[in-house]
């Protein structure tokens, strides 16, 4: 598309206003809505915005530098984005993006010339069992394969929009592996509901007590603490936030969750609304999972027309509750609740200083519950079934269920579900991996099991878990992960504190030192050095946690590393002779006198 | 006052009142734990992290922890010393700061801490980034060379002055400073050299034009000096 007139820009920016109104937190969802539009948000969108929202320029522009699907300068037509997670990389996804890049002749990360496509890596996009996977114009396309990727080509050059392409393309399963406690009946009557109701909010919120429910987002705070906390909390206002930003790399059962149970997770939500006293809640959908959205408001629609959501719910008076969903815009480190919140608000997402604690000072300043998707679909549950059903699985400390994410090197990736307590051994057996050399429990921030470990269990007491779970045989070169994340954490750091924003970047330097084979002993010890004080000093979980997975592999693969190190001391990170390009250049010479002698 | 409320801060005791956070009450009495994004006059930020001390076997930043009656706050061990000095090496090869070349030497609050920590090279490599200065202004230039993205400047601008000249936009390394104008230029925003906004840089990011070296190399506040000591209320009165 070329550049915009005045008058569309005008008309787009009047017709998102209408629809989702002029307060400013309602500016990210404008800016979504600009770039699907215009590819960009170009500057004369930017000044509308200013004068209709009343929010400074600087403001948007933050925002827009921030986001990693907002550009201030036009993508292509057709903005084609492949899942860069390591997962998808196993199954040749850098292979494949080579190959389109070839086909339609156009360098990652460049609009071509003639404005027609961009083609660049994204962060994870939650389709790791069905993957390689790619976004075009921000819908997924799963199980890339050469002679998909040729009829994308095809399909490019042909300038045919993506909802006339075959609709196989597009589509997403749910692959339920395994389902246990929570998933085994799909139909909720809304029972959650109908006892909270009859047996009142006190009540219920002792159930959610008694049945131990933990935050399933993996720091595993008590749910009915946090909502204990909510309802004590002195205010007019208070909100309910389900985090369905999942970002953490490897995982995707939020999505089965949103697409197969959507029901049980606005329950859950409706509930904990009721019993803290919530008017208003808000789903937040990562932007990868833009495809849900259509269905989603469906779901919230059916509810309103069923009497489940609005005004005096299920007939109750002044049981008033409704549900938005806000889209996040790629951007991994909104997954922590208070940056969450933050982007709710519609700015960047920078997590908040702690205390207050969202349950206190959350969306607006007001007492606000965040949970995760599956934490809200447990509620509902417990609510229906009871504590004690809940409580009758899982460990003294980790009461009930996960819901596991399998994906890399096993015959049946997909959503597994087990009772808390049970061994990593279990798991690999039942999803079909054999030889394997590693598991990464929890994503990227998690952490890097090697086969002594696998008897260890997934529980809050020994291995707290999100739920990703990525596993690597043999044949793996564990170097290529841990490049994988550092790219990524560098990627998604959100620049507030030193120690991420700057300790990010330098570990992914090393790492890719050590690749290049150029390290030496110094660089791993510098690995350690930095990552302890990113360890020790970061503003956030993103900083603490983001050179774990390289800090266990120098520990429990250290030959991944080690083999590749160019001398056992000290070795520059510059080649001295390739630095002198340049002066060869400008002095139009390349003979051998041009060159170091002996060096390399 | 029977019951006056007490931390220790090493072996000093240091009195607060409720609400203070740990610096709030260190600098109060006269105590220094280093710091860049923190002022007194400003709400506090906690993103350079220089400022982190150990509380109860955690790491806080001062600056935003709450003080408590009868803490133990461990503000020197070497541990400490080495992470500090590990994220002012960070925040050296982040940007382009050439000491020797700089107006702000000797004023300068990063250059001091440096000077503080014992640090003799920036140890990590380079990034070396690009950045541009910004002489629109006729009293002031911006060089975004030198910027460690303290927010200072934004929050007194937003926050004392009511103008909100400055931003931070981006993400990552990338973060940057933005400038509230039509053009993102300094010049065309409605910034002026009687903000408080103009004198809050701890380094040489934001400097006031025709104006250079009235204090010479050699006599300016942190040559005399350590940081430690004098820590930057001086630097406020103009005295750097």
């Amino acid at each position: 598309m070329s550049i915009p007139s005045a008058e569309q820009v005008a008309g787009l920016v009047a017709e998102s206003i209408h629809q989702r109104g002029r307060e400013p937190e309602s500016l990210l969802q404008h800016l979504i809505a600009i770039q699907q539009k215009f590819n960009h948000v170009p500057e004369s969108a930017v000044e509308a915005l200013v004068g209709e929202l009343g929010v400074a320029r600087t403001r948007i522009k933050s925002a827009v530098a921030f986001y990693a699907f907002l550009h201030d300068r036009p993508r292509g037509e057709f903005d084609i984005l492949f899942s860069d997670n390591i997962t998808d990389q196993m199954l040749g996804s850098r292979r494949l993006m080579r190959l389109l890049c070839e086909r339609l002749d156009v360098e990652p990360g460049t609009t071509r010339a003639d404005g027609r496509v961009t083609v660049d890596p994204t962060s994870c996009t939650g389709m790791c069992d069905q993957g390689p996977a790619i976004l075009v114009n921000g819908m997924a396309v799963t199980r890339l394969d050469a002679q998909r990727v040729d009829r994308i080509a095809d399909l490019v050059q042909a300038g045919t929009e993506p909802v006339h392409w075959p609709g196989d393309f597009f589509r997403v399963v749910d692959n339920l592996r395994h389902p246990g406690l929570l998933l085994s009946a799909p139909d909720t009557q809304g029972g959650g509901l109908g006892t909270l109701l009859e047996k009142g909010a006190d009540a219920a919120l002792a159930e959610v007590e008694r049945s131990g429910l933990r935050g399933r987002g993996g720091a595993g705070f008590t749910t009915a603490l946090k909502w204990k906390l909510c309802r004590q909390a002195r205010s007019a206002e208070r909100y309910v936030v389900c985090n369905a930003d999942e970002g953490e790399p490897g995982t995707f059962k939020d999505r089965v969750l949103l697409t197969s149970y959507a029901d049980l997770v606005l329950e859950g939500m409706t509930a904990c609304a009721r019993i803290i006293g919530a008017r208003r809640g808000f789903l937040y959908l990562r932007g990868e999972y833009r495809y849900l959205l259509r269905h989603l408001e469906s779901v919230l629609e059916r509810r309103r027309a069923q009497g489940l959501l609005g005004r005096d719910i299920r007939g109750e008076r002044g049981f008033d509750f409704d549900i938005a969903i806000h889209l996040g815009a790629g951007a991994y480190v909104c997954g922590e609740e208070s940056a969450l919140i933050e982007s709710l608000e519609g700015k960047r997402g920078v997590t908040r200083k702690r205390p207050p604690f969202p349950v206190t000072s959350g969306y607006l300043g007001h007492p606000t519950v965040v949970n995760n998707v599956e934490t809200f679909l447990a509620a509902a549950r417990i609510l229906e079934q009871g504590g004690a059903w809940f409580r009758s699985e899982g460990t003294d400390k980790s009461a009930g269920s996960k819901i596991l994410s399998v994906s890399g090197d096993v015959d049946r990736p997909g959503i597994y579900e087990y009772p808390f307590g049970t061994p990593v051994s279990q798991v690999l057996a039942d999803c079909g991996a054999e030889h394997t050399q590693a598991v990464q429990v929890s994503g990227a921030a998690g952490e890097t099991l090697s086969a002594p470990e696998f008897e260890r269990v997934l529980a809050f007491e020994d291995l707290p878990t999100a739920g990703s779970f990525m596993v690597f045989h043999h044949g793996r070169d564990m170097l290529d992960m841990v490049r994988n994340f550092a790219h990524f954490f560098q990627h998604e750091s959100c620049g507030f504190c030193t120690p991420c924003r700057v300790g990010t970047a330098l570990l992914r330097d090393l790492v890719e030192k050590v690749a290049a084979g150029q390290a030496s002993d110094y660089d791993l010890d510098e690995m350690r050095h930095v990552g302890a004080v990113m360890r020790q000093a970061s503003h956030c979980g993103l900083g603490h946690s983001a050179p774990n997975h390289l800090l266990s592999t120098l520990e429990k693969f250290p030959e991944s590393c080690r083999r590749r190190l160019r001398s056992p001391d000290y070795s520059p990170s510059f080649d001295l002779d390739a630095a002198l390009a340049d002066a060869r250049a400008i002095a139009g010479r390349d003979d051998a006198g041009a060159h170091l002698e002996g060096e390399t | 006052m029977s019951a006056r409320k007490t931390f220790l801060l090493g072996d000093r005791e240091i009195p607060f009142t409720p609400g203070q956070t740990i610096m709030d009450a260190a600098l109060a009495a006269g105590a220094y734990i280093p710091h860049l994004c923190h002022h007194p006059d400003f709400s506090p930020h906690g993103s350079c992290r220089l400022c982190i001390v150990k509380v109860r076997g955690r790491t806080v930043s001062a600056c935003t922890a709450p003080a408590a009656d009868g803490i133990e706050v461990n503000s020197s061990s070497q541990e400490i010393q080495d992470t500090r000095r590990a994220i002012l090496q960070m925040l050296f090869v982040e940007g382009n700061h050439v000491c020797p070349g700089c107006e702000k030497s000797g004023a300068c609050r990063l250059q001091a801490l440096a000077y503080e920590a014992g640090i003799l090279d920036p140890h990590f490599t380079h990034f070396f980034p690009r950045r541009e200065v910004d002489a629109s202004h006729p009293g002031f230039i911006i060089d975004f060379n030198r910027c460690i993205l303290c927010e200072l400047c934004v929050r007194a601008s937003r926050d004392r002055d009511g103008k909100g000249v400055f931003a931070i936009g981006g993400r990552g390394l990338d973060s940057r400073l933005l400038i509230e104008s039509p053009t993102g230029k300094l010049g065309d925003s409605s910034f002026a050299a009687t903000d408080v906004a103009a004198t809050v840089c701890p380094v040489g990011a934001i400097l006031p034009k025709h104006r250079g070296y009235d204090v010479p190399i050699g006599e300016r506040l942190y040559d005399r000096e350590p940081i430690s000591r004098v820590s930057d209320s001086a630097v406020e009165k103009g005295e750097g």
